[in-house]
């Protein structure tokens, strides 16, 4: 119990701002950051100093220069006539973004579904699940790239006699060869239904949501929202073939001197990539997912039970939800690691940014001070980004004391 | 991995020492050290390739051993540090190591870019192009939509972009770090060509699981000089480099061999007695002794007896010397005098 304080001011005119602990804090901050300023200018400056002695090139002039090399797997065009090393920089960029997000995606759903699989009942599914754990997180990664590289090539039939699978679909060593879907002009019809069904599929959920908790009716929100996202673009493509307009074409796949010509192709080095990068972080992800719902008291599990609930529901309804926030932090933890394993790309081909800008540019350009500094930062940020965003989600999944 | 390595610490010591560790005589800091560290190719056989005891063969390895015998009269003191075609400079500049002997070919942009120089070509060669024989490949002109496996960080990687460019034929590249994993890629069948100097077929042509089912096209599309590289700034460091080639030609040329080179000493031949330091004292103006070329000449042998035993007929390689014979038998490579 405190009394009020008198109403002296807390801070007496007498002290000399010399021993005054706000002002010296800050003077010793300030200090530090000159220092460290200082430093990191000292270091900076030597470097360029004896760049300079050394007679190697330096400064981040090189990114405009033409890049003369080619990469076979870039969402953006990329020529070596006429492409620099920047555009190399952003297609390796975009390589590893798209690796990191598929990945972190399907590694996700494995590592669930393991990772609850291995709390099962079922004495068989928690052994395999168990056995899958225990392998897959005990051998290195680069090792298994390599297997899946290895056994996915040697595997597969040569590009001369591929394997034809139904609707144009070929898969042969140099990978698999999709119809390529064609927009025409007229189609932005159909990203704007899908648009809609989206928009209308959450509408409904949130509507049932209402209804089951004031009448607890429950409407069939899986149904009727597949319906919408699928069914209505479906539906309003359908009408517009029997108007005679063709939104969109597919480009088939065809046999050409060496290979399959035209088409989608997914090359042999990425699916080697995803597969070992969601099979190894999924075996770590189920373990996490296990010490989550294992740290759900067993009287929530048997409160649902006593209520009714199935055991899906219960898992759905009751366990997650209060596992996630056990869940989540090492989560994010296991989605860094992801992001940064896929710079093993390099031993199996596959054109991410460690392969192209810290392989190709650095060595055609010399200049490694500067693209070592780059690759750096790029993954920094790429982890602060995914760090920060599970953080959002963290504070919202976690234990809310009241 | 090594480039992480080499360029930290190209890094670090950018930032935190000043010009004087760059700029100590390289020969000094190799005599003190007791051995020289040398830049070697992982494994290609005839150029550098560890056997199964782990013992270094191969022309540029032999041009290292050449170097340590000018320096040390002892072939042996070198320790030979593999690096992958995109480590390879970077740990040159870095001071990993004191000579980059691993088949660098000389351009121009190197040269003057990378802070580095090449003394002398050992070994002149061009780009080249391996299909399987049951392709039915007769010529690169017929690769159009093929895949075609490379080594990155290569001036190969640079060329075939210009080749098939230049010929308007398209390409798919599939670009791997090492060596190793580019022609087991090809050799499983991932593309249909494999691309890398001539004489990197030839070699890795051996190491395919039925080297006789591959065939190499007849085109050249490029000019490879290759050479071995040092630290620029350093000038008598790249004379050292420089002629310690010369003077395998000069022998060759001379007719010095290493089963010969004793007899040779008392030769009357002014050529032959400044070659082994019996007349002058050449070797001591790049600050070794006048009896260098003797040492490399008795240790490690001629360039033409280097070449045959590594990648001539005496190797499995069986590599013509073509553009490497001497200029008096219509080659390339030309010693300058030593006088």
């Amino acid at each position: 119990m405190q009394t009020p304080a008198p109403a002296t001011p807390r801070s007496s005119p007498k002290v000399s701002p010399l021993y005054d602990p706000r002002i010296r804090g800050a003077a010793y901050q300030l200090l530090l950051l000159v220092v460290v300023g200082l430093l990191a200018w000292t270091a900076i400056d030597n470097a360029a100093d004896n760049l300079r002695n050394a007679r190697i090139a330096s400064g981040f002039g090189f990114l405009g220069n033409t890049a003369g090399f080619d990469v076979n797997q870039s969402l953006i065009p990329f020529a070596a006539a006429s492409s620099t090393y920047g555009a190399a920089f952003v297609v390796g960029l975009i390589n590893t973004l798209m690796v990191a997000a598929i990945g972190i995606v399907l590694a996700t759903i494995l590592g669930f579904l393991v990772g609850i699989a291995r709390l099962s009942e079922n004495w068989i599914v928690a052994r395999l699940a168990e056995i899958y754990i225990e392998v897959i997180r005990n051998i290195p990664l680069l090792l298994q790239l390599l297997f899946w590289y290895i056994a996915v090539l040697s595997a597969l039939p040569s590009a001369r006699d591929s394997y034809a699978l139904p609707g144009s679909v070929f898969l042969n060593q140099r990978g698999l060869f999709l119809p390529r879907p064609l927009l025409a002009a007229d189609a932005w019809a159909l990203p704007l239904v899908l648009a809609l069904g989206i928009a209308g599929a959450v509408a409904f959920r949130i509507h049932a949501g209402r209804v089951q908790r004031r009448t607890g009716r429950r409407l069939p929100v899986r149904r009727v929202a597949a319906l919408l996202v699928l069914g209505l673009p479906l539906a309003v493509w359908g009408l517009l073939a029997l108007l005679g307009l063709a939104p969109v074409t597919f480009e088939l796949p065809v046999k050409g001197t060496f290979n399959l010509r035209g088409g989608l192709q997914l090359y042999p080095e990425f699916v080697a990539l995803v597969l070992g990068l969601v099979i190894y972080t999924a075996a770590f992800i189920a373990e996490v997912v296990r010490a989550g719902i294992q740290a759900v008291s067993r009287g929530q599990r048997e409160a649902a039970r006593a209520l009714g609930l199935q055991s899906g529901t219960t898992l759905r309804l009751v366990v997650i939800p209060q596992a996630m926030r056990v869940i989540v932090p090492p989560l994010t933890s296991q989605y860094l690691n992801l992001t940064k394993n896929s710079s093993l790309a390099v031993a199996v081909g596959y054109p991410d940014l460690v392969q192209i800008f810290m392989g190709t540019v650095l060595n055609q350009t010399g200049q490694a001070v500067e693209v070592v500094a780059i690759t750096m930062a790029v993954y920094l940020t790429i982890s602060l980004v995914t760090a920060s965003v599970m953080n959002l989600y963290n504070r919202r999944v976690a234990l809310v004391e009241r | 991995m090594t480039i992480i390595k080499a360029a930290l610490a190209l890094g670090l010591g950018l930032c935190l020492f000043g010009g004087a560790a760059q700029a100590q005589a390289t020969l000094t800091g190799v005599k003190q050290k007791g051995y020289l560290a040398c830049g070697s190719n992982p494994a290609l056989a005839g150029f550098g390739v560890p056997d199964a005891q782990g013992r270094w063969t191969g022309l540029d390895v032999d041009f290292c051993r050449a170097l340590a015998a000018a320096i040390f009269n002892d072939p042996t003191k070198v320790r030979f540090i593999p690096l992958s075609a995109k480590d390879r400079f970077t740990a040159l500049q870095s001071g990993e190591v004191d000579i980059l002997s691993r088949n660098s070919t000389w351009s121009m942009s190197r040269d003057t870019t990378l802070g580095l120089d090449f003394p002398a070509v050992n070994f002149y060669d061009g780009q080249g192009f391996m299909v399987k024989k049951k392709l039915g490949v007769t010529s690169a002109k017929q690769l159009d939509g093929a895949s075609i496996c490379t080594q990155q960080g290569t001036t190969t990687e640079l060329n075939l972009a210009d080749y098939f460019r230049a010929n308007k034929l398209k390409y798919e590249v599939v670009a791997f770090a090492s060596a190793d994993e580019t022609f087991k890629a090809y050799d499983s069948g991932r593309c249909d060509a494999f691309t890398t100097d001539a004489s990197g077929l030839y070699s890795e042509r051996l190491r395919a699981t039925a080297p006789d089912d591959n065939v190499v096209l007849p085109e050249i599309i490029s000019k490879e000089p290759l050479a071995p590289a040092v630290r620029q700034g350093d000038a008598q460091w790249a004379d050292i480099v420089r002629w310690t080639h010369y003077a395998m030609l000069n022998a060759e040329e001379a007719g010095i061999t290493q089963a010969n080179v004793d007899q040779m000493k008392s030769s009357d031949n002014p050529d032959v007695k400044r070659i082994l330091g019996t007349e002058g004292k050449y070797g001591e103006a790049i600050g070794l002794t006048s009896d260098w070329a003797y040492r490399i000449v008795k240790l490690v042998g001629n360039y033409g007896e280097v070449f045959e035993r590594n990648v001539g007929q005496g190797s499995p390689l069986k590599i013509q010397r073509g553009l490497n014979a001497l200029w008096s038998k219509g080659g390339l490579q030309y010693g300058p005098p030593i006088r």
